[in-house]
């Protein structure tokens, strides 16, 4: 269970930590210009951290017991093949749900 | 919306005037984010039932969608704490999500960055992916177009997707934890979140960058306080950068 407190700080600094990053560059530094080497860092936080969050849920399900699970492995890969091909994100989502779904049933 | 009595042919001037450029940039902006609602609100439902399934009760949810207004890095706090992460790594990790708003706001301080400070202020809170996604586009579409009637555009890009997030959170809390376990929504964000991955990877250095945050999120889980998540995130950062700064280089030799 989730403390109460965490929560609460976490709620707050988050936002107030969101906030700063989005007033940033257009509240302070104005009409100044952006190193290009940190535009290129910021360019890749996407792709570099929601890949690390989502690995360890892929091989390591909390479902499972941590165990890895051939359902749960083979959806995370459809969904991404299926996104990087037809770059559709519903269709994606569907085509990894129906994999899970079939594969939980069938190996039961 | 008023709606004139008299028949619009008898005004000599109706659609030229500047108020009514800056109502057509807001609903352009308006109809150009709509479609956006249909990845914005099941996201929203499903973070609504996730942090009631965490034990948010209904203010805390609709808190954290308020405050915060950031679905990837709301899901990153959530699963954290979760994981009993302290808070401190919490907060880092969850941040290093929203690093990209920073990247939005530097990109849109060219085309805004003349208004008010109090303008400014307000429309920060409101920097979201999909608002700079639509105001970057009409920017570079339209370079004439008056800072006034940008400023439509872009409060009418925010409209349709800010109300959705709060509606749609709303509704997922609401449903909270009547969802039977064998639909196995533990996997519903890893899913999502791989959908919303995959069209991201245009480019090479940005493959490059997906695989060493997954290789190093693996090797480093051994890491405590989920610390991992971190150091794969700015590795993986740096090797999009040199990725893209080699084939930027070898693009220029040929």
């Amino acid at each position: 269970m989730i403390d109460t407190t965490q929560l609460w700080i976490v709620i707050i600094g988050l936002g107030l930590g969101s906030y700063l990053l989005r007033f940033a560059f257009i509240g302070l530094v104005g009409g100044r210009a952006i190193p290009e080497w940190l535009l290129r860092h910021l360019r890749y936080t996407a792709v570099a951290i929601l890949p690390a969050l989502v690995a360890p849920l892929v091989v390591w399900p909390a479902a499972t017991d941590g165990q890895p699970d051939p359902a749960r492995l083979a959806a995370a890969f459809v969904t991404l093949a299926v996104g990087m091909v037809t770059r559709n994100v519903f269709g994606a989502i569907f085509a990894g749900a129906a994999t899970l779904y079939a594969l939980l049933f069938l190996l039961g | 919306m008023y709606l004139s009595p008299v028949p619009l042919i008898k005004h000599p001037m109706p659609t030229t005037t500047p108020k009514t450029h800056r109502r057509h940039a807001f609903w352009r902006g308006f109809t150009d984010s709509a479609p956006f609602l249909f990845v914005v609100a099941p996201f929203a439902v499903l973070f609504g039932v996730l942090a009631t399934e965490a034990g948010l009760n209904l203010f805390e949810t609709m808190a954290f969608s308020v405050v915060v207004i950031a679905g990837a890095a709301q899901f990153t706090a959530l699963q954290l704490m979760v994981e009993q992460a302290p808070t401190l790594i919490v907060l880092a990790s969850a941040l290093a999500v929203n690093l990209r708003m920073a990247m939005y706001s530097a990109a849109l301080t060219p085309h805004l960055g003349a208004a008010p400070l109090w303008q400014r202020a307000l429309l920060a809170y409101v920097i979201l992916d999909q608002s700079y996604a639509c105001a970057v586009v009409e920017y570079e579409k339209r370079p004439d177009m008056p800072l006034s009637e940008r400023l439509a555009y872009f409060m009418g890009a925010v409209g349709p997707v800010v109300p959705a997030w709060y509606l749609f959170t709303f509704l997922g809390a609401a449903l909270g934890t009547q969802i039977p376990e064998s639909w196995a929504l533990d996997f519903a964000l890893p899913v999502t979140f791989l959908a919303l991955l995959a069209p991201m990877l245009r480019t090479p250095a940005h493959l490059i960058a997906a695989f060493v945050s997954i290789v190093v999120s693996l090797a480093m889980a051994w890491v405590p306080y989920s610390l991992g998540l971190l150091i794969a995130g700015v590795i993986a950062m740096m090797a999009g950068a040199q990725a893209e700064l080699y084939y930027n280089r070898k693009g220029a030799a040929l």
